[in-house]
């Protein structure tokens, strides 16, 4: 973690995805701003819903059309703002400069060509290599990431890959092109244990290799702990702290953070106390309030949560939090703790 | 001390026949989803059961509850073989043997009330009368932590937390001695899933409960269980003490599962070194030889390709702690 | 069975205060009624329906009886629909003839559903041998086309409207004992089921209390759009003769009776076929908007 340049390499500035149901409108990403720098790691932490993968969707501008749409917000990269751009370099783009893995293994490969094919395909399309060029690459690419027998394996189809081999599979596609950013949804958690710690050496290996940034979205908070350098901590929609993993972990300044630590079990906890779970349910994201979203869930709400939504703000360098109280939570004036 | 379990499981075999053809079927080999398992569990202790896809960890509670036939083995609970039973004897016991299930989006059916899925077994037992049974599902909705006033929802009006309380609220409405719990909370984000296990947790204090807890989540199971099993392929490989299970592993598979599970502490996970077992599970149609964890274990000998090793005692403080490993406790280097 | 329902309803009484119930029907319901088509399906068979109840209300004369003076007459105010050969009333044949559709419809794909369902059932849930044989057995009705089906049916079993109702009833029943099969299929290893029968419900129970109504959407699509086909096959039978039998006005007859006088009196062909075509678009719209109701993933 080289704090001394400020390379960043995407930065992404209030994006909204609403997605316009019958029931209303999701707010399903509300005005979410953060940065990812050169070479580092990013995770985006959060539960089912809090529109972690929305996020990640948008900055590739996949959202499942014509539901959903990115209603505001810029998305710099190379000195251009995505959203702005046409289909043609969009798709020049992706898989090549800005590539993602998905969660499920078994539905991201096209189960009617061999594993070669597909990972030689988005090298012709992207690199135009000619065809044996693209093989030999390809083959390359296999060993990279771990196939055995790669050269055999080369022609085999999907079905014939266990999960882990085909997420090895999905990874050898998503590097091909050398890309600057990997984007990484819940890539293990269709994995078993063993598998899911393979696979996520794998990807951190490979980043060193290739240079690469990687954003990765999980709801782990053990692999944020072990492979992020920075932590984006997400609820119903909104970035609620922002900060170096350690930070995050250590001095937590958001009661939802706070409460996400004391939720899990870990593996290591010298004895068996109760856990202290957050009481009650994320809000709806069609009719979010307009004050603090996680104050009916917080116990330190005080007459200032009443008013307007916290903005995210700098309470130390490069630590954000959107909380009236963070500054109290971060220097532990509240008990973070203990209760 | 004999008298101290209220399950034992003993030399348990599923085998599923694979067949093909139509009509005239022909046996073309056979799955062994759980080989030759055997456990205890104490009256109102936690027996944890671990393993990955496939281990056949799942198959061992469904066994037990005999929704699938043994291949052979017996499971005696209070002193009884439930194998041995007929179907009456069995119909009257399974009040005291209930189940809750993973998926709290599929162990629901969908066009029932919460109400009529939580009353549904006083029906089946007939069990009270109306008024009673009202009164009891009420109470029932109250102890896991719901409103009773929802008792005429559905399902899908619930969140997945709460339906997985409306699931342990049927499976406590027969007042059972023995919980089976099939990954109750993996499909449970974070904080749900530690609102569902301090219930758990609380309702086992209360009504003095023994809890059979499946999962892959070592971590979970390591949170509730007072004693874990390890599974790896069908097998048996460890059975200990969650501390010592924790502290010191004897088996490799258990030190790879172990190692792969990152801790949410920065700091630790720098310092930790890994274990990353190499490799996938193998198929059970066709498991190795031998020792079936030999192919992707680091401390693997020529005998372990070609002798199964025995679940043998290692215990040095006292506690029972077994291991099915040539190599017990060897460091993976 | 004492439901939750029956519980409830005690309790409003007593206690005096109301619950308030959603349900997936009611879902589908709010989805049926967002979707216009199905909405014109629906309102088509309602009025199909009242209009077979109340013919002899509605219509101005009696259908079977001869005018005389007024035969082959085309449209007028006096004969909405013109008159036939032998002087009876278009306008009044074609409402009794819904009688004879709304009836082949209804209790045919009645018959129809219970044999499915009986079937559907064994195979599906038990399997085995007895999958195995019933569905070979399905896979002939289906081999077979339909209507050269339904003619040897009649052909054994002579003409007549009740007939009818068992030869479309026997001919429907595979596709009703597939989608059963199959909805119970996928239905049988969820865990719902799995946590009925850890708690000892007995087969009859899973089946009745859980499998069935967890499977009865597709059934209901499935039985609406069966019921156009039903009556499409009965005015077939009757256009070949071997339906039903006259005087009573059946859509298909009237079309086979006024076929040699398309080009003299194309009011006589007109309206009945108008009638039929109008009445399977209505149930095929209704099926349709039942199942993206159902299952708005499907669409």
């Amino acid at each position: 973690m080289t704090e001394t340049e400020n390379n960043k390499i995407l930065e992404v500035k209030n994006l909204s995805t609403y997605f316009y149901t019958d029931d209303g409108v999701v707010k399903a990403v509300d005005d979410v701003s953060f940065d990812l720098k050169k070479g580092e790691t990013l995770g985006i932490v959060g539960e089912t819903g809090c529109g972690k993968s929305v996020t990640a969707l948008s900055i590739l501008r996949l959202i499942p059309q014509p539901l959903g749409r990115i209603v505001a917000g810029e998305i710099i990269f190379e000195g251009r703002d995505l959203l702005k751009l046409g289909q043609k370099d969009l798709q020049n783009l992706r898989g090549n400069k800005i590539s993602m893995i998905f969660q499920d293994p078994m539905t991201s490969l096209n189960p009617v060509y061999t594993v070669g094919n597909q990972v030689m395909e988005s090298l012709i399309v992207h690199r135009k290599l000619k065809k044996d060029e693209a093989r030999r690459e390809g083959l390359k690419l296999l060993e990279m990431v771990g196939i055995p027998e790669f050269k055999r394996r080369f022609n085999n189809y999907p079905h014939e890959f266990s999960g882990g081999m085909r997420q090895r599979v999905m990874i050898a596609m998503a590097i091909a092109n050398s890309p600057s950013i990997l984007i990484a949804d819940e890539p293990t958690t269709a994995l078993d244990v063993t598998v899911q710690a393979q696979i996520l050496e794998l990807m951190d290996e490979l980043k060193y290799k290739t240079n690469s940034s990687i954003i990765i979205i999980t709801h782990d908070l053990g692999v944020v702990a072990k492979y992020a350098n920075r932590v984006m901590v997400m609820y119903a929609g909104k970035p609620v702290e922002f900060s170096s993993v350690d930070n995050i972990f250590y001095k937590p300044a958001h009661p939802y953070t706070i409460g996400l630590m004391k939720s899990v079990t870990r593996l290591d906890e010298e004895k068996r106390g109760k856990l202290k779970p957050i009481e009650g349910l994320p809000p709806s994201l069609i009719d979010l309030p307009k004050f603090c979203i996680f104050r009916a869930r917080c116990k330190y709400a005080c007459d200032e949560c009443k008013g307007e939504y916290p903005p995210l703000k700098e309470i130390e360098k490069d630590h954000f939090v959107s909380c009236y109280r963070g500054k109290e939570f971060m220097e532990g004036i509240i008990e973070r703790f203990d209760n | 001390m004999e008298n101290n379990k209220l399950l034992e499981v003993k030399n348990l075999k599923k085998y599923f026949n694979l067949r093909s053809g139509f009509l005239f079927q022909k046996f073309t080999g056979s799955v062994k989803a759980v080989d030759d398992i055997s456990f205890f569990i104490k009256r109102g202790e936690t027996f944890g059961l671990v393993g990955e896809t496939g281990c056949g960890k799942t198959t061992v509670a469904k066994v037990i509850l005999r929704l699938v036939p043994q291949t052979s083995g017996e499971a005696t609970y209070n002193g009884v073989n439930l194998f041995k039973l007929n179907s009456k004897e069995m119909f009257k016991i399974r009040r005291e043997i209930q189940v809750i299930f993973q998926d709290p989006y599929a162990s629901l059916s969908p066009r029932m009330t919460v109400g009529d899925i939580i009353n549904e077994p006083f029906e089946i037992h007939k069990i009270g009368d109306k008024r009673k049974r009202i009164k009891k599902v009420k109470e029932l909705l109250r102890v896991v932590g719901l409103n009773p006033e929802h008792i005429h929802r559905y399902p899908h009006e619930f969140s997945g937390g709460q339906r997985q309380r409306v699931g342990v609220a049927r499976a406590l409405a027969l007042t059972p001695k023995l919980l089976l719990c099939d990954e109750p909370v993996s499909a449970l984000d974070v904080s749900v899933q530690a609102q569902i296990l301090n219930l758990l947790t609380d309702l086992q204090k209360e009504f003095n409960l023994t809890y059979l807890f499946i999962a892959h989540d070592l971590s979970v199971v390591k949170h509730v269980s007072d004693r874990i099993g390890v599974m790896y392929l069908g097998k048996m490989v460890e059975v200990a003490k969650s501390e010592d299970l924790y502290k010191t592993p004897l088996h490799p598979y258990t030190m790879g599962l172990l190692s792969a599970i990152p801790i949410p502490d920065p700091e630790l996970e720098r310092k930790r070194k890994r274990i990353v077992l190499e490799g996938d599970v193998p198929s059970p149609i066709n498991p190795p030889s031998g020792c079936s964890f030999h192919t992707r274990c680091p401390n693997a000998q020529d005998i372990c390709s070609m002798e199964e090793p025995e679940l043998r005692d290692y215990s040095k403080n006292g506690n029972e702690h077994l291991a099915a490993c040539f190599f017990a406790g060897k460091p993976i280097v | 069975m004492a439901t939750i329902k029956e519980l409830e309803a005690l309790e409003e009484i007593e206690t005096g205060k109301k619950y308030s119930r959603t349900s997936l029907y009611k879902d589908a319901w709010k989805r049926l009624r967002k979707n216009k088509l199905a909405m014109l399906g629906l309102l088509i068979v309602i009025l199909l329906i009242l209009i077979a109840i109340f013919a002899s209300l509605i219509s101005p004369y009696n259908p079977i009886e001869r005018i005389k003076e007024d035969s082959s007459l085309g449209p007028s105010i006096k004969h909405f629909f013109g008159t036939d050969l032998l002087g009876r009333d278009i306008f009044s044949r074609v409402i009794y003839g819904s009688r004879v559709s709304i009836e082949v419809g209804v209790i045919a794909v009645g018959i129809s559903v219970v044999i499915g369902l009986f079937f559907g059932a064994l195979s599906g849930y038990f399997g085995g041998l007895s999958d195995a044989v019933i569905m070979r057995v399905a896979d002939i009705f289906f081999a077979f086309p339909y209507i050269l089906g339904a003619i040897a049916i009649m052909t054994i079993l002579g003409p007549g409207i009740v007939n009818i109702f068992i030869a479309i009833g026997i001919l429907g029943w595979a596709s009703i004992a597939r989608i059963f099969r199959s909805s119970i299929l996928t239905i049988k290893n969820k865990e719902y089921i799995e946590a009925a029968r850890a708690m000892g419900a007995s087969n009859n129970r899973i089946i009745m209390k859980h499998i069935f109504p967890n499977s009865f959407a597709p059934i209901i699509v499935y039985a609406t759009m069966n019921v156009g086909t039903a009556i499409i096959v009965e005015a077939a039978l009757s256009f070949l003769g071997i339906g039903v039998q006259p005087p009573t006005p059946a859509w298909g007859k009237m079309l086979a009776d006024s076929m040699s006088y398309i080009d003299v009196a194309p009011w006589m062909m007109f309206f009945p076929g108008l009638a039929i075509l109008i009445t399977v678009l209505g149930f095929v719209l209704l099926g349709d908007g039942l199942r993206d109701a159902f299952d708005p993933k499907l669409k």
